[in-house]
């Protein structure tokens, strides 16, 4: 796997080079204009978020398996990257449907509806690690909501679209079927970019969790009378060996 | 089985001794019907509305009895005997479910007829009602079995089962609505989509069964 400063070199570039095409090389929308422009961040920081909450899942079946607390740690970076890109991925959103559609809200939209729901569950994530004292069964809890939000997240999309079709005929399609293919080659760079920025994130704060833990354990073994200064109380503890 | 059918007749063996559960939960729904009554300024209501507010007061009158649901195990330590005990601990899982569904149902045999006195005009559509709201029930009990877990063993108890609670039932509301919604229909009770919706409510029940019943044992074992 290449280093950190691999992958964070590599979504600089990847950005930078998809930022370019959007700006310079894909063409302006013939119905939203300028404004369609923020489809090449929506798009992918969304989909970025969904497939850390995946990953987040896949994580946490294999804690659960082997008990290993990296996984743990994997999938709470997952998750904690996930809201971060659901976060912004809900704010570009509103943004969009406002340009687009005149309203900060569209309850129409159902790609939108199902990704608050999800973001809310996903949201809930942080009380349940803070409320759990015992390290070992915060760990185990935070697992088995990974696996269960994870198989919420298809069902729910699942009932939002089928509410809205059964409603409203869906006005507002999404899918990049009837893109042109430059902008489809531009969406794609956006979302390899964005890829690796999730990628380089995600490391990046695994490294920092595991090196913050490696400190203390080193500060407590060179001066055992000193109390050891408390690790966050909600991130996982770093597992003892191995440094990514 | 036998473990299951203990644990269960405890359950509810406790909660016909000690009622403490279930007034509360009718209470809770027949005030919220009564709050509804002015919230929304209307003495009758039908289609969505009445979906609307039957569900919301089933949920959260569910949401009592979701909270309470492991407060004998916390604090008689009923956890700590179950974990010693030779059985399989899905058998807890299974016997909650049960015991959380039948609280609902009791819940329901009384509020759906005081709602239907207070509400409703046309009263056709509650026969297979009662069928869907069946299906609510066992997704409701099943999700809820698997948080109130969780929301034992934390320290911010009452506070964080409602809070994942809420979100994961969205999809089943939005199936439970859609299938209410017609069949409460001004006139007459309409029944095109509640297959589609009965479907999409046995989905979820099966998902979160089975989610539960994979993951329980990580829940109790310390």
């Amino acid at each position: 796997m290449p280093s950190l400063t691999t992958t964070a070199i590599a979504a600089v570039v990847v950005l930078c080079a998809a930022f370019a095409l959007v700006f310079f090389y894909a063409p302006n929308d013939a119905d939203q204009g300028f404004v369609q422009k923020i489809f090449y961040v929506h798009v992918p920081v969304a989909i970025c978020a969904l497939l850390g909450f995946v990953l987040a899942a896949i994580h946490a079946i294999r804690h659960l398996r082997t008990g290993d607390a990296i996984h743990d740690l994997r999938a709470y970076v997952s998750i904690h990257m996930g809201v971060i890109f659901g976060t912004a991925a809900l704010i570009t959103g509103a943004i969009w449907a406002r340009a687009a559609w005149g309203k900060w809200w569209v309850w129409e939209e159902p790609t939108l509806v199902s990704f608050l729901i999800v973001y809310l569950l996903y949201a809930t994530y942080y009380p349940l690690r803070y409320a759990i004292e015992d390290r070992e069964r915060q760990a185990r809890y935070a697992s088995v909501f990974a696996i269960t939000a994870g198989a919420f997240v298809p069902l729910n999309f699942m009932a939002v679209r089928l509410a809205e079709t059964l409603v409203h005929p869906r006005v507002f399609a999404t899918s990049e079927g009837g893109l042109p293919g430059s902008m489809l080659f531009t969406f794609l760079v956006a979302l390899a970019g964005m890829a690796l920025l999730f990628v380089a994130l995600m490391r990046f704060e695994i490294a920092a969790k595991m090196t913050r833990g490696q400190i203390s354990r080193l500060r407590r073994a060179l001066d055992r009378e000193a109390p050891a200064a408390p690790a966050s109380r909600i991130a996982p503890a770093a597992p003892s060996e191995g440094v990514g | 089985m036998a473990a299951f059918r203990t644990i269960l007749a405890k359950d509810l063996r406790i909660e016909l001794r000690t009622l403490q559960s279930l007034p509360a939960m009718v209470l809770f729904a027949v005030s919220t019907f009564v709050v509804f009554r002015f919230g929304l300024d209307r003495t009758s209501l039908e289609g969505s509305l009445a979906a609307g507010v039957l569900l919301v007061t089933v949920l959260f009158a569910g949401l009592l009895a979701i909270n309470r649901l492991f407060v004998a195990e916390r604090d008689e330590g009923g956890f700590d005997a179950m974990r010693l005990a030779p059985i399989d601990l899905s058998a807890l899982f299974a016997a909650k479910v049960v015991a959380l569904f039948v609280y609902l149902v009791v819940l329901e045999a009384v509020a759906l007829p005081v709602f239907a006195a207070f509400f409703l005009d046309d009263i056709a559509g509650l026969v297979p009602l009662i069928g869907i709201l069946a299906l609510v029930d066992l997704g409701l009990a099943a999700t809820g079995a698997v948080v109130s877990t969780v929301g034992a063993h934390s320290r911010a108890r009452d506070l964080l089962t409602p809070l994942i609670l809420l979100p994961l039932l969205v999809p089943l509301m939005i199936a439970a609505a859609g299938a209410a919604e017609p069949l409460l229909a001004a006139g007459g009770p309409e029944y095109d989509e509640v297959a589609k919706w009965a479907g999409t409510l046995a989905l979820y029940d099966l998902t979160f069964l089975l989610v539960g019943y994979a993951v329980y044992d990580f829940l109790v074992e310390d």
